[in-house]
């Protein structure tokens, strides 16, 4: 490592004389840094295995479903034309938007459900506003049958160019393209992705005619245009683009209007209704707090946030009862872990290896095996009710309900996290040493005495640390509340089970997991400044 | 009420025809399947179920073709897993076994394929093309049906606190008073909402309008009120038999197929109550995005596992009706009891008197809604 150079340098420069070097000449500061970098990068490999399999199987994925509680796309990317004719439309007017949506719904919907996700957007809507759904997938079986002849005739009447695919293509060449024509160019891209997914690819849209919808869309736009700005258009400096406005002037008021409105309100008269249309607008935006909101008992309506009506609340109270039960857990392991862990700390080697196995032997047997046997013992015609009544402690008649409630749950939950409570308060209460407990007593302290301000504040790391994890395994645990917890013993984490398999309603279970992760990290800091974290031993 | 009447003829033809011989295209005639991958994997629901399809289909398709067939059970969550399976673009299930209301939601996703049942299906052994073999029975382009099941009750017959009374019709359910003791109704509002508005005076083909009200489904749960303190909700099918088996509760709901085995093969002091059972409906679907040689071999397969003989053999190994009216005349006795099976049907007319249609369409759009209504109303 010795760098002539660099020693030379140093030994011509008196100015730095003061700053200590190493044998070879290299300035102390540096080459520890240097050094420390090695070990630093070393360490680095070490651990860069486990570092991208945990990022790449645990991060990653879990912010991915954590990001679903607020990503909402799927309206937009499915209805882009319609989002956009929706802007001029007053969800608070009480009255369903006109025909200039229904135009550009149809065109959306043409193309959906040939991509097959109307439906699936219907899906979604129908978390907000049920009977949706079914609102979709009817009309998207009759959306080809729409028709818009009339006023694809009259564009052509007024000038053949229109019918065909070399006006359409000058006019998607000029100037004109797409500013002055938004519709027609929202409709345009739609039909280039209704014949890439039709004729998968085979055929070139811009070799063809678009559809009777984007007539419709090309109506509004001409509608909606100042006269100046189509006159224009009517002397483009292409010839074709200007003939085909040209033919237009003055005529725009005879184009007869588009049916969709009517065809759509004869699939359903659903389409008619107001809170639909509001649910798609108010969907509309790329990101939702619904989700969230969903998640703490709230909705979002046309006049704001309000709580939801009280028989439909359930989120904030299950919430609360997952707290306080795992809570309650996390005190019964403490209650039922001490004493055995301080007998498996104090007894001979020989006995307490025998304990620890009787320990450790439930923790080796399947959960649901375990959780099958409190099922037996607890249940009404049970073996613990069997014994009671045999020995005449209660009536046949009123047996007592154990399972398929709180007790339920608390019981066979305390059973299975007990050893994360008595393995790390053995392991703390092992390194306290016998001499405290004698000197204590030996210098007149009685037994509780001793206990409460000799032992007792020994252990107190370990108590932490099995908190801790008895807490957080309980806070997040699922099967056993399913199987045993009846209706009042189950955990929010079953609601999320539930969105994720049986509902599909990812979105609102990623909300209810991120509000369930923050709940942990803040009682988890809460812990932190009123316990410590460094107060907690393993070992 | 078309369904029902299908059903109804179906459970007829059955007791018309008895064991007639029908002359049924021969396994042996398999055509020859090219570009086809040598393995498959199945999904279904485990159990009883999933052996007799084993029995009734894998089984003899192995002999046939020698490809080896994998099962998964995983119908329960199947159509979390295809749509996770379908983000993640790895498809690693050939043929999936789910409940019509499933098949809708995987045909709404796009995650399920649409068939052409006239030509992918078997016709009938005289000729009547697949889908009119199957008829109104096929609720969706995607969904190939196998077996019509009902969810029902059964009671406890040894019960003294009924001084020798049996339930009969569905409401005794709802009578405490002459039938005490605990009930097992399953965790979900569908089947609840409506057997619990039949018994509070709502007419049958009424059930659905009322419910779509906000006043109809406060009644539906008033009227569930008067016993929730006196229930045991179920989640899994298996639950309600083993509750009965066990005293724990003197009449529950589960399929129907569940309480066969506990009455018939376990010979528990079980008896059915037919009484306003609800129809629904079990069958295949092939998931979107299969590599052409793995659809081409499950095409190959469901052709023959759906035929007329193979639907009427599974009903050997479970008290499940046929998808196919054609089947119905085939339906012979249980492979290892011995009993006839047809008066064990959901179908049989003598079981059928009183029926009730799962409505897919509704349950469709209020399921989220209702279930929210539903959950809550269970954890005040």
């Amino acid at each position: 490592m010795s760098d002539p150079a660099t020693a030379a340098v140093t030994a011509t420069t008196p100015a730095r004389e003061e700053v200590l070097t190493t044998h070879d000449g290299q300035p102390l500061k540096k080459s520890l840094a240097r050094a420390l970098r090695r070990e630093k990068m070393r360490a680095l490999m070490l651990v860069a295995p486990l570092l991208i399999f945990i990022l790449i199987t645990f991060i990653f994925p879990i912010g991915d479903m954590l990001f679903r509680s607020v990503e909402n796309n799927i309206v937009g990317d499915t209805l882009p034309g319609t989002v956009r004719a929706l802007q001029n439309w007053d969800s608070l007017s009480g009255e369903a938007p006109g025909e200039t949506v229904f135009a550009a719904f149809a065109d959306d919907m043409m193309v959906a459900q040939e991509e097959k996700t109307h439906t699936r957007l219907g899906s979604r809507l129908n978390y907000d506003q049920p009977g949706i759904s079914s609102l979709f997938r009817k009309s998207g079986r009759r959306i080809a049958k729409m028709d818009n002849e009339a006023q694809v005739e009259a564009f052509k009447a007024a000038n053949p160019l229109w019918g065909e695919a070399a006006g359409w293509q000058a006019l998607r060449n000029s100037d004109a393209w797409p500013d002055a024509l938004p519709a027609t160019a929202i409709s345009w891209a739609n039909f280039s992705r209704f014949v890439e997914s039709d004729k998968r690819g085979k055929v070139d849209p811009a070799n063809e005619v678009p559809y009777s919808f984007t007539f419709a869309a090309l109506d509004e736009d001409l509608k909606a245009m100042p006269p100046e700005t189509l006159q224009s258009l009517a002397s483009s400096s292409n010839a074709d683009v200007a003939a085909m406005f040209g033919s237009l002037q003055g005529k725009v008021a005879d184009i007869p209007p588009s049916t969709y409105k009517e065809q759509f309100l004869q699939v359903d008269m659903d389409w008619g209704l107001v809170e639909n249309w509001a649910t798609i607008k108010r969907l509309s935006p790329e990101f939702t707090d619904g989700y969230f909101l969903a998640a703490v008992d709230a909705e979002r309506r046309a006049d704001g946030v309000h709580m939801k009506p009280e028989n439909e609340r359930l989120y904030i109270m299950l919430f609360w009862r997952t707290i306080l039960m795992s809570v309650m857990i996390t005190v019964s392991c403490i209650l039922l872990g001490y004493p055995i862990a301080y007998l498996l700390a104090n007894l001979p080697v020989r006995t307490s290896n025998m304990l620890m196995i009787l320990v450790l032997l439930p923790f080796w047997t399947s959960l649901l095996v375990r959780t099958s046997a409190w099922k037996v013992l607890l249940q009404q015609q049970g073996v613990i009710n069997d014994v009671l009544v045999w020995i005449g402690l209660i009536d046949d008649t009123n047996r007592l309900v154990m399972i398929n409630n709180m007790t339920g749950t608390i019981i066979a939950m305390t059973h299975i996290l007990l050893p994360f409570m008595i393995l790390p308060l053995f392991s703390v209460m092992k390194t306290i040493s016998p001499s405290y407990v004698r000197a204590a007593k030996s210098m007149g302290a009685t037994d509780w005495t001793t206990f409460w301000r000799i032992y007792f504040p020994n252990t107190v790391p370990g108590i932490g640390a099995g908190s801790i994890l008895v807490f957080i395994l309980a806070i997040g645990y699922y099967i056993t509340p399913e199987l045993v917890g009846g209706t009042s013993g189950v955990f929010i984490s079953n609601r999320i089970a539930y969105h994720i398999s049986s509902s599909l309603n990812w979105g609102l279970a990623a909300a209810l997991g991120s509000i369930l992760l923050i709940l942990v990290l803040g009682l988890y800091w809460l812990y932190d400044r009123i316990v410590g974290i460094d107060n907690v031993k393993l070992g | 009420m078309k369904i029902k009447n299908m059903l109804m003829s179906t459970a007829a033809a059955m007791v018309a025809l008895g064991a007639t011989a029908v002359t049924v295209q021969s396994a042996d005639e398999l055509p020859a399947c090219d570009n086809c991958a040598n393995s498959m994997t199945l999904v279904s629901w485990g159990g009883a179920y999933q052996n007799s399809q084993v029995k009734a289909y894998a089984e003899p398709y192995k002999a046939l073709t020698g490809v080896d067939i994998v099962w998964e059970e995983a119908s329960n969550e199947a159509v979390a897993k295809l749509r996770a399976m379908k983000e993640a673009n790895n498809l690693t299930w050939d043929l999936v076994d789910v409940v019509a209301s499933d098949a809708i939601r995987l045909c709404d996703e796009g995650l399920a394929r649409e068939m052409d049942a006239d030509t992918e299906l078997a016709a009938a052994p005289d000729g009547t093309p697949a889908s009119e073999d199957f008829g109104d029975l096929m609720v969706s382009d995607c969904f190939i049906p196998q077996i019509v099941y009902s969810t029902t009750f059964g009671y406890r017959t040894d019960v003294e606190a009924w001084n020798g009374k049996t339930p009969t019709n569905i409401c005794d359910v709802f009578d405490t008073e002459t039938f005490p003791g605990k009930r097992s109704l399953e965790k979900r509002p569908i089947n609840n909402m409506e057997w619990a508005l039949i018994c509070d005076g709502v007419a049958k083909e009424d059930v659905y309008d009322v419910l779509s009200t906000p006043e109809g489904v406060d009644k539906a749960l008033a009227k569930l009120d008067t016993i929730k303190d006196d229930v045991v909700w179920w989640s899994a099918g298996a639950e309600t038999p083993q509750l009965l088996a066990d005293g724990e509760v003197v009449i529950g709901s589960t399929y129907n197929g569940r309480l066969f085995s506990v009455i018939e093969e376990q010979k528990q002091p079980v008896a059915m109550l037919w009484d306003a059972q609800v129809f629904d409906l079990d069958g295949w679907i092939v998931p979107t995005g299969l590599p052409e040689d793995r659809l081409n071999r499950v095409l190959h397969f469901l052709k023959f596992a759906t035929d007329t003989q193979r639907l009427a053999d599974q009903a050997k190994y479970i008290s499940y009706g046929p998808a196919r009216k054609s089947s119905a005349p085939l339906v012979g006795k249980h492979a290892d009891l011995g009993i006839e099976m047809a008066p064990h049907m959901p179908t049989d007319p003598a079981n059928a008197k009183n029926t009730f249609l799962y409505n897919y369409e509704w349950w469709a759009d209020n399921r989220d809604d209702l279930d929210a209504k539903f959950q809550a109303w269970l954890a005040k």
